[in-house]
């Protein structure tokens, strides 16, 4: 029927929520990627408890291929309430396999594809008595059936049952005897494998399958992170699960059996955002984790975080629209409003990772930007890299890295910009305390302040200020934290000079910014090395192409998926994966570089592309917009599409 | 407002237990109105931290915004503040708290910014029993913004305008005891007497500590037919009785009439002395706390005094069981679970 696929298809389960589908189907993509074999999974779900139509769509690509590509060729379809559609999903020379314990209606009548009827109820009523089990047995069997159709190695899924029902070892024997019912139904009635099948390999080396919001919540407690406050909204509550998995895992005294963190669960986002800048502000390292409604209700400490320079971290997990939108399915639709989030002259740095292990990273990452830049700082994940698995390399930790708390004062620090002797034991004595005549710190920093330190000075001429924590000093080093209504020294006034020299430091203090956000990744046509600062200034000498892309986030699997496409049509662009905002000089060299850029996102209004106009000043009319915004996680075939067609045009 | 401060101290003010005088716990210069009761709960908190010998910077003083949270910069100038967001104290209280367990946590707010916009937010850190003081500076009216009605205002108080109240007033004791609030208190700006040890009291509690201070608005609610007057609070008091907060390790020398005295132990030590003028009352009873605020709203008076205190309750922290080392101290070496964990955890993801 047609050409054999090796390593390369797309199964599409589609169940019913709420019916034990999920870990059965998870267990399928474990086993192929064990195999060796490159494998992406993409949950496509409700937001509902139980009893609508959920799938689970699962490519797998030898060539490494990791975003979403259109077409099934292999549907799993289980659920009668959307038998109908999956039906007409499936490609032409697809397979499509159903319950045959009843016969399929009338109307499935498809010649172009094959049918395999398996009567998943029928084999396991006869085995399994109680009602819970037949229905989830009912999907193991479905995976030993796939086992035998796609050649996936039973000793691989008996291992994953092994290690999944580590201590429940009675479980373990009917899920092997349901596997094997499905292995034997297929053995008897079909040729198998099929002609799309699963082969070893070892192409995966040492890498992880990972989601991003567990990969968040990891980081967070790598970075150090001790209060963690929010508010449960799909699809960002598993990055807060994972941090109390995590936490409880290692951060717990073995000696006292106290918690070295603190989660609370607030009332709602609002609060929950309060609480991390209150913790921040004193001292801890904090997070919340949220997606576009709670940004929305979160804009006014946003506002509040960047004139008061309250450091804050902010992990947006991005979905469609409001929360009777389509909270179940992805976009990159915040970027705008977290960009510029909150009233007045304000704009936050932005990370964008774009796999498990930048979730991790760009995690820890912004707990010492945040510190350091003394301001709210956002990661800009979605609900594709949160919620589903990814392949990813695996997570790496320098123990000799240490956090970057940024321009905090210490107890002894404050007594030395005042030139007192050991003030801290705090007897009340301390006004008669004396010079200290003998200072021996000529040159040191701390002189800049010319005895009297100001809580928004900028000595360092960076923008950033020093700040200092409650509790630290007796006698100095206090004030009170407001909003922009102050002077230097953190005094009230209202007087416009003041205002504006505030105003304007912090625009300095946003140049810094973009020095120490990450750098984009940049990948010329003409195979020069990723990334590299030479290859950049190589490039600059001979640009190959006038034609560059841009994308960020889970767009980038299909972006340098189509980038291939195109290259085989003799297309060459020059890519750039940003990674953060705001966009520093390498950014804007590549934008500079060329005449005409695409730039590829998940939203209906190419906000990246607004962000690049309006930070950039770049012309409208260089920038072509390459948009998907069905809520499905965007494919290669897609932006093939839309490029080819531009250039074409 | 006053606009100079003298700087004259008379050489012989005492001193407390830490050496320091009075003037050593103010804050910067009031912006608020003269004769703004605000003021008058402003130097009972100062009077209230020398008396207990607090550390000024062992303090954090949180608001959110309006006349009542721009307090914390008129009192403790050597403690940290945050004047916030509006009806967002609670929020920031709780995660500066849970930051460092070992400072006070002094908030102030004012019945816009805890009945209206704040009340998700009070009632929430009610029930959390995070150990903080939570004062709110209570005047029936906004007053930044020229003296509306705020949610405090009795039904039928007059404002200066001459429009009368419709709505029913929300009574913040009530509802922080109905709540489970641990500790509250009511009392009248006017009445630093009662105030002063009320405070002492509170700081000292363990949990979350609530005082509703009624703080007539000179400028915009002082005004024949409204409840929140100064002429109107002093004729409608009903003192509970009076108190005595009687610190750790200090003797109890105060005499009392004879009557009806009773001491509360508190968590740290404490003891507070209370002469009761109320009968069937226990303030340690919220039944019959409950049962004697209605008493005295139907007869138009308003309760003042420790009102309910509950010593045996758990804070937050005890809640969720966090270290004893606030938060803040602890370093990487104890949070970082480092690389070795790391490769196991990679190992179990293949």
């Amino acid at each position: 029927m047609q050409e054999t696929k090796i390593n390369d298809f797309v199964v599409r389960f589609a169940n019913v929520n709420g019916t034990g589908s999920a870990s059965a189907n998870a267990l399928f993509t474990k086993a192929v990627f064990r195999m060796g074999v490159p494998v992406t999974p993409k949950n496509i779900f409700p937001s509902n408890i139980q009893g609508l139509p959920t799938w689970y769509e699962v490519r797998v690509s030898e060539k490494g291929y990791l975003g979403r590509r259109e077409g099934v060729d292999l549907m799993i379809a289980v659920n009668p309430q959307s038998m109908k559609k999956d039906y007409a999903d499936v490609h032409a020379g697809g397979y499509f396999l159903y319950d045959s314990s009843k016969p399929l209606p009338p109307g499935y009548d498809r010649t172009d594809i094959t049918h395999i009827g398996i009567p998943l109820m029928a084999l396991c009523n006869a085995e399994f008595t109680d009602a819970r089990q037949r229905q989830l047995f009912k999907n193991i069997i479905y995976i030993g059936a796939l086992s035998a159709l796609l050649d996936i190695e039973f000793a691989v899924l008996e291992g994953q049952l092994a290690e999944q029902f580590k201590g429940k070892e009675k479980l373990i024997e009917p899920n092997i005897k349901a596997l094997n019912i499905g292995v034997d139904y297929c053995k008897e009635n079909f040729d198998c494998p099929l002609d799309i099948r699963v082969e070893r390999r070892d192409l995966l080396g040492d890498k992880i399958l990972f989601g991003g919001n567990s990969a968040c919540g990891l980081g967070a407690v790598y970075a150090g992170a001790t209060v963690a406050a929010w508010y449960p909204i799909t699809p960002s509550t598993s990055v807060v699960d994972a941090f109390a998995k995590y936490a409880a895992k290692y951060r717990v005294d073995a000696d006292t059996g106290k918690n070295n963190y603190a989660i609370v669960q607030a009332e709602d986002e609002l609060a929950a955002i309060g609480m991390v800048m209150g913790a921040c502000w004193n001292g801890a390292r904090s997070f919340t984790a949220t997606s576009g409604p709670g940004v929305s209700l979160m804009n006014e400490f946003l506002g509040l975080g960047y004139f008061a320079e309250v450091p804050t971290v902010l992990i947006d997990v991005q979905r469609t629209g409001p929360s009777t939108g389509m909270p179940t399915r992805t976009q990159q639709s915040d970027i705008l409003l977290a960009a510029y989030a909150s009233h007045g002259d304000t704009k936050h740095p932005l990370l964008f990772p774009a796999s498990p292990k930048e979730c991790f990273e760009m995690t820890v990452d912004a707990f010492d930007l945040t510190e350091r830049l003394q301001t709210p700082v956002i990661i800009m994940t979605d609900l594709d890299l949160g919620m589903n698995d990814h392949i990813s390399e695996p997570l790496t930790w320098d123990d000799s890295r240490v956090y970057d708390r940024g321009k905090v004062l210490t107890s002894e620090q404050l007594d030395k910009i005042y030139h007192v002797v050991s003030a801290t034991n705090g007897n009340g004595n301390n006004a008669e305390a004396q010079p200290d005549q003998e200072a021996e710190h000529a040159g040191d920093f701390l002189e800049q302040f010319n005895s009297k330190w100001g809580r928004y000075l900028d000595i360092d001429d960076d923008g950033i200020p020093y700040r200092t924590i409650a509790g630290t000093n007796p006698t100095r080093g206090a004030f009170v934290t407001r909003g922009s209504s102050r002077d230097e020294y953190g005094v009230y006034t209202e007087d416009g000079a003041a205002y504006q020299r505030n105003v304007d430091r912090l625009a300095k203090k946003w140049e810094t910014a973009a020095t120490l956000v990450p750098e984009p990744e940049i990948r010329w046509s003409a195979d020069t090395p990723v990334g590299s600062k030479s290859a950049v200034e190589e490039a600059d000498k001979s640009v190959g192409t006038p034609l560059g892309v841009i994308y960020f986030g889970t767009s980038s699997y299909a972006a340098e998926e189509a980038l291939e496409f195109l290259a085989a049509d003799g297309i060459h662009l020059d890519a750039m994966r940003a990674r953060g905002f705001p966009f520093g000089e390498s950014f804007r060299d590549f934008v500079d570089s060329h005449e005409r850029i695409f730039v590829i996102e998940q939203n209906r209004d190419a906000q990246f592309r607004s962000l690049m106009m309006i930070e950039l000043g770049v012309d409208a009319s260089k920038l072509i917009s390459v948009l998907n915004y069905d809520g499905m996680p965007i494919t290669a075939d897609n932006i093939y599409r839309q490029i080819k067609g531009s250039i074409t045009k | 407002m006053t606009y100079v401060r003298s700087t004259f101290r008379h050489p012989a003010l005492p001193k407390n237990d830490l050496g320091y005088t009075v003037d050593y716990y103010e804050g910067s210069l009031s912006t608020l109105c003269a004769g703004c009761g605000h003021d008058s709960i402003n130097a009972a908190i100062v009077e209230a931290c020398w008396q207990l010998n607090i550390e000024p910077h062992k303090v954090a003083k949180l608001s959110g915004i309006g006349c009542s949270s721009k307090s914390p910069a008129y009192f403790l100038s050597n403690s940290h503040g945050f004047n916030s967001v509006h009806g967002r104290m609670p929020s920031v209280a709780t995660g500066a708290n849970l930051a460092n367990r070992d400072l006070i946590y002094f908030g102030v707010s004012g019945d816009g910014d805890t009945a209206s916009i704040g009340m998700g937010q009070f009632v929430h850190v009610v029930r959390r029993n995070l150990n903080m003081v939570y004062l709110v500076m209570n005047n029936g009216c906004y007053g930044l913004t020229k003296g509306q009605d705020s949610a405090t205002a009795d039904a039928g108080s007059k404002s200066k305008a001459g429009s009368v109240n419709l709505f029913e007033a929300i009574d913040l004791a009530s509802l922080a005891i109905e709540l489970g609030a641990t500790f509250v208190g009511q009392s009248f700006s006017g009445d630093k007497q009662q105030l002063i040890p009320l405070m002492k009291a509170a700081m000292s509690h363990q949990g979350f500590a609530f005082l509703n201070v009624i703080s007539p608005c000179v400028t915009f609610n002082n005004n024949p037919g409204s409840t929140k007057s100064y002429d109107y609070v002093r004729e409608h008091v009903e003192v509970t009785g009076t108190m005595d907060f009687v610190p750790y390790e200090k003797e109890i020398t105060t005499t009392y009439e004879a009557g009806d005295v009773s001491d509360i132990s508190m968590h740290d030590g404490s003891e507070i002395r209370l002469h009761k003028l109320q009968k069937d009352w226990d303030p340690q009873d919220r039944f019959s706390t409950i049962n004697a605020m209605q008493r005295a709203k139907q007869k138009g008076e308003i309760l003042t005094g420790l009102l309910y205190i509950n010593e045996d309750s758990r804070d937050l922290h005890s809640m969720i069981n966090t270290s004893e080392t606030p938060l803040n101290a602890l370093s990487k070496d104890i949070l970082c679970p480092g690389s070795e964990a790391l490769a196991k955890l990679n190992a179990s993801l293949r």
